[in-house]
């Protein structure tokens, strides 16, 4: 089939003035980001260990909702007669040292520590990706102020700075969440920094700029949404690096305090009884892997996703003119 | 609009970027991109800016548009001075004049379907709100020749051509009067070149639009230019008829860069004089005192050292900076 | 006796959505001295069956197969790796288009020089470098021997590709390849290295291909020219006979589209359509589709091989005798 520009441009401009009446006014759809966001849907769920990553973190946090329902042991309950039991049909993981269900232990505790991963991510997003992008964004004063704030955060240890955090303001929930959020949003801030610094130099925003694109819809349309994949990978990280400071901190005392479980919480009292009861280690040490394994499998599957390159909206090219 | 005044009129535009300096010493010499470019485009012409690579075509394209800001030098575009305006005021003109990229397909936001461009132009300009814009959307694509279809279609999934039609079509849709093409057609093979060359001159009839054509292709540029100014390091060495340049070429530079262009003819090939130059570009940061080209030019003589040849007029619309014509 | 035979190469990639067979059943031969001219768009295939021939195509995933693949007597497609790295660089030298990815940037311009004689020739490092200083003053770079100690980022794009250029022919190979190796060029600096090739070969006798997009280039430097599209060689003949009487749907349309810095005012005609799709074996011309001189016999047959007086060949059904007139 060979297509042929001859045609003049008028001619068929006033060729379609003709049909428009038989043309729907808004045949041509507003395409709008979520035709990027569904087609990255697509080829994430293509992907069997990202899937498999995704299942298994739905089933985590499923589970930590249907605590009370999978089992009915109350996880703070002291029981004495029955501590240190090994895993049998009654207790599935066996008992701690003061007679605990661990599987109720470890359902409980997943709340905490899930919910920590989410916080933190949620905080460091709402801080890190801003402050990166304003700096990205408008360079000069204004970057170098707020990148010199977020180098001083960085000399901290990320641990130490967590436990001075908690330590000051006291070893709530909260100020946990707050200390780690703290610690990563500078991490965030940098590379988002830098990503936007690159994606700036694209020609398709300087093509927007051409067009007298705002600098605000610059920022939004073009530099956000192609910056989304190191983001989501580096918040995938956090998320696990989250759930281990939590376990981190509450192994020092600082974090979720007695009798309530969390998994670092439970994996600090399981350190005496290695030798006669392997599985109070084992359990939370599993459960604790599963998290951040199945996070990992997820971050790459977003990247390999949000990569533009793998989106197809056909199967096969179409013939079409020129 | 008054259709004899020229459209636009550059004079004496200066780009001059700083040099990265270490921190002691003086501060380098700047890389003087564009050091004093002057010419008038009339409505509905197409000039074509050649040169080689680091005279600073591409970057007279850019500052005429503004998305440089020009260090010296005026822009008067339909009689006003844009270079001398601040940015917020620019936000008018932008729509008034657009630019075509080499590459095609990183001018066009990869994670955007190609329709949302098109639809985000408009929507800058507040154009066609509401029920007309999916009439004028079918419209423009056919207008550049692309299947409505092809909207929902991402960037990597277009072809080279298909993509630089999608940019011309983004640029259509503001309903520019002026458009830069900077290398528009440099980096698609030959056959697709064609048809590209051939939609940009049918849309010029059409639609009365100015160009600015810049390529270091003077194959191309020849044949789609009604004006042809040829630059050397920064400087419009040559301006001549898209008829006189070929034969009637004085400046030296000109006369070297044309023989220079392979033609597929091969009597015509193999019976050519060529002139090969010696030796390479001089950096922009220190280009060579007086005549530019002097370092490089089969006819220099010593008063070529001495200053810098003013434009001298050999016919109507043709003018060369040249001390030997 | 041919310096070259190529008698049916295919190069085929295996990847999930099909087979890309990017040469498609290619044979030339190649004379000693000879000139010839590669010409194709992107995609044709002439770089690969350049790569091909010079088995520099990573194999897996491509598999390169041919009827004869024959090099002044040797089996290309059999020898051993070992033979195959003595005929590199002494027999066949490539350059390639970009200097700069194709020189060592660490490595100094003498040392690349002097590896490359060291290599294949029997001399000691003093001899290897009064001999690399004699390469780069016969390729026109000026105080060569200081130059030795240069490295490749502090030439520019002309004299790199020079550089190329001395270490390609440091060995006197019998054929040289040239793979769009001044595209990245500036015009004039074109000009200064095709002459420079041009007069180089000359004196040593080398056979050259010369492998372009550039109809212009092909048309001033080469003896004979093979027109490539999807793979396939379309025509071939000597360079006089393929420009003013081209006989394949392609090479006409291709010469109907470029423009000439010599001629004003007359149209171009381009070619409809897409690039082909290499996936795509078709029994029938792989140019039908974009085709505008297609006669009702095209869309039913397999294009067969027509001779020309001259030595000049085309796969094409259609008679374009009639079109010849308009190009010169």
């Amino acid at each position: 089939m060979a297509f042929s520009i001859r045609e003049s441009a008028t001619e068929m401009a006033v060729n379609f003035a003709n049909d428009s009446d038989k043309i729907a006014p808004d045949e041509i759809p507003t395409v709008r980001f979520a035709t990027g966001a569904r087609l990255a849907a697509r080829q994430f769920l293509r992907n069997p260990a990202a899937t498999s990553g995704l299942v298994v973190l739905a089933l985590l946090c499923l589970a930590a909702i249907a605590a009370p329902w999978i089992s009915h042991f109350d996880p703070v309950q002291i029981k004495l007669s029955a501590k240190l039991k090994p895993p049998s049909w009654e207790h599935l993981l066996g008992t701690d040292h003061f007679g605990r269900d661990v599987l109720s232990r470890l359902l409980y505790g997943s709340r905490v520590s899930l919910s920590i991963g989410l916080l933190v991510v949620a905080f460091s997003t709402s801080f890190g990706v801003p402050i990166g992008m304003v700096a990205g964004f408008m360079r000069g004063h204004v970057e170098n102020g707020l990148m010199r704030l977020m180098d001083a955060f960085l000399t901290f240890p990320p641990l130490l700075l967590a436990v001075t955090i908690v330590g000051l303001l006291g070893p709530d929930l909260r100020n946990v969440m707050l200390a780690i959020g703290i610690v990563q949003v500078p991490v965030l801030a940098r590379i988002v920094r830098a990503c936007t610094l690159s994606a700036r130099e694209e020609v398709y925003v300087a093509a927007a700029s051409a067009l007298g694109a705002s600098p605000l819809r610059i920022a939004t349309r073009h530099i956000l949404r192609n910056i989304l994949s190191p983001i989501v990978v580096q918040l995938t990280i956090g998320f696990s690096a989250a759930i281990i400071a939590e376990a981190s901190l509450s192994f020092l005392g600082l974090g979720t305090q007695p009798p309530n479980p969390s998994w670092g919480r439970d994996l600090a009292d399981a350190r005496r009884y290695m030798a006669d009861a392997p599985w109070l280690f084992l359990s939370p040490t599993a459960t604790i892997m599963l998290a951040v394994l199945s996070i990992n499998f997820i971050g790459d599957g977003l990247r390999d996703a949000l990569d533009p390159r793998s989106w197809r909206t056909r199967a096969r090219a179409a013939s079409v003119k020129g | 609009m008054d259709l004899a005044k020229p459209l636009l009129t550059v004079e004496g535009l200066a780009v001059h970027f700083a040099s990265p300096r270490t921190a002691f010493g003086p501060a380098p010499s700047p890389i003087r991109a564009v050091d004093g470019v002057s010419f008038t485009l009339a409505r509905g012409s197409t000039l074509g800016l050649v040169g080689e690579s680091g005279c600073g075509k591409s970057t007279t394209g850019y500052a005429i548009l503004q998305l440089i800001r020009p260090t010296a030098g005026r822009v008067v575009f339909d009689g006003t001075d844009i270079a001398a305006l601040p940015a917020k005021k620019l936000r008018p003109f932008r729509r008034r004049m657009q630019i075509i990229f080499q590459d095609s397909a990183a001018s066009l936001n990869p994670r955007m379907p190609v329709g949302d461009l098109i639809t985000e132009a408009l929507d800058i300009h507040g154009l066609h709100r509401g029920a007309g814009r999916g009439r004028r959307i079918r419209q423009l694509l056919d207008l550049v020749g692309i299947a409505s279809h092809l909207a929902e279609r991402f960037p990597h999934e277009l072809s080279g051509g298909q993509a630089q039609r999608i940019a011309i079509c983004r640029a259509l849709a503001v309903e520019p009067e002026l458009i830069v093409c900077d290398e528009a057609v440099s980096a698609l093979d030959l056959s697709i070149q064609a048809q590209i060359v051939n939609l940009l001159q049918e849309l010029q009839r059409e639609l009365g639009l100015t160009y600015i054509f810049i390529s270091h292709d003077l194959s191309v540029v020849r044949h789609i230019s009604d004006e042809v100014a040829v630059m050397y390091l920064g400087r419009i060495v040559e301006t001549a008829s898209r008829q006189r340049i070929f034969d009637a070429a004085a400046h030296p530079y000109s006369r070297a860069l044309l023989s220079a262009v392979p033609i597929p003819d091969p009597d015509v090939e193999r019976a050519r004089e060529r002139i090969i130059l010696s030796g390479d570009l001089p950096s922009p940061a220190n280009p060579p005192s007086g005549c530019r080209f002097r370092t490089r030019c089969p006819v220099v003589i010593e008063a070529c050292a001495a200053k810098d040849p003013p434009a001298k007029f050999l016919a109507p619309g043709h003018f060369a900076a040249c001390l030997r014509v | 006796m041919a310096l070259l035979t190529v008698r049916g190469l295919t190069t085929s990639f295996s990847t999930d959505q099909g087979i890309i067979r990017a040469v498609n059943g290619v044979s030339f031969t190649l004379e000693p001295g000879e000139v010839l001219g590669l010409v194709g768009e992107s995609g044709s295939g002439k770089s690969v069956t350049a790569l091909s021939i010079m088995r520099l195509v990573r194999e897996p995933p491509a598999k390169v197969q041919a009827e004869l693949l024959d090099f002044e007597g040797t089996d290309l497609l059999r020898a051993d790796p070992r033979t195959l790295r003595d005929i590199r660089g002494s027999g066949i030298a490539m350059i390639f288009q970009d200097p700069m990815r194709s020189l060592n940037p660490v490595l100094t311009i003498g040392r690349q020089l002097t590896e490359t004689l060291v290599r294949h020739i029997n001399i000691d490092g003093n001899a290897a470098r009064r001999r690399a200083i004699e390469l780069l003053e016969m390729v026109g770079i000026p105080m060569a021997e200081k130059h030795l100690g240069s490295y490749p980022h502090q030439f520019s794009g002309g004299m790199r590709q020079r550089v190329m250029i001395a270490i390609a022919l440091s060995c006197n190979p019998r054929l040289l390849i040239a793979d769009e190796a001044t595209t990245a060029l500036d015009v004039t600096i074109q000009a200064q290295i095709v002459e420079l090739v041009r007069t180089l070969t000359k004196n040593l006798g080398t056979a050259v291909i010369w492998i372009s997009h550039d109809l212009g280039l092909v048309a001033g430097l080469c003896d004979r020219v093979n027109v490539m599209y999807a793979g396939r060689i379309v025509e071939t003949g000597p360079v006089r006979e393929v420009f003013y009487r081209p006989s394949h749907g392609y090479t006409i349309g291709l010469i109907g589209c470029t423009p000439r810095v010599d001629r004003v005012g007359t149209p171009l005609k381009p070619i409809n359509g897409l690039p082909p799709n290499l996936m795509d074996d078709t029994p029938l011309c792989p140019f039908l589709p974009r085709c505008d001189v297609a006669i009702p016999a095209c869309h039913r047959v397999r294009p067969e091989l027509r001779s020309f007086p001259g030595g000049h060949f085309a796969n094409c059904l259609a008679d374009l005798t009639s079109r010849h007139a308009e190009l010169r």
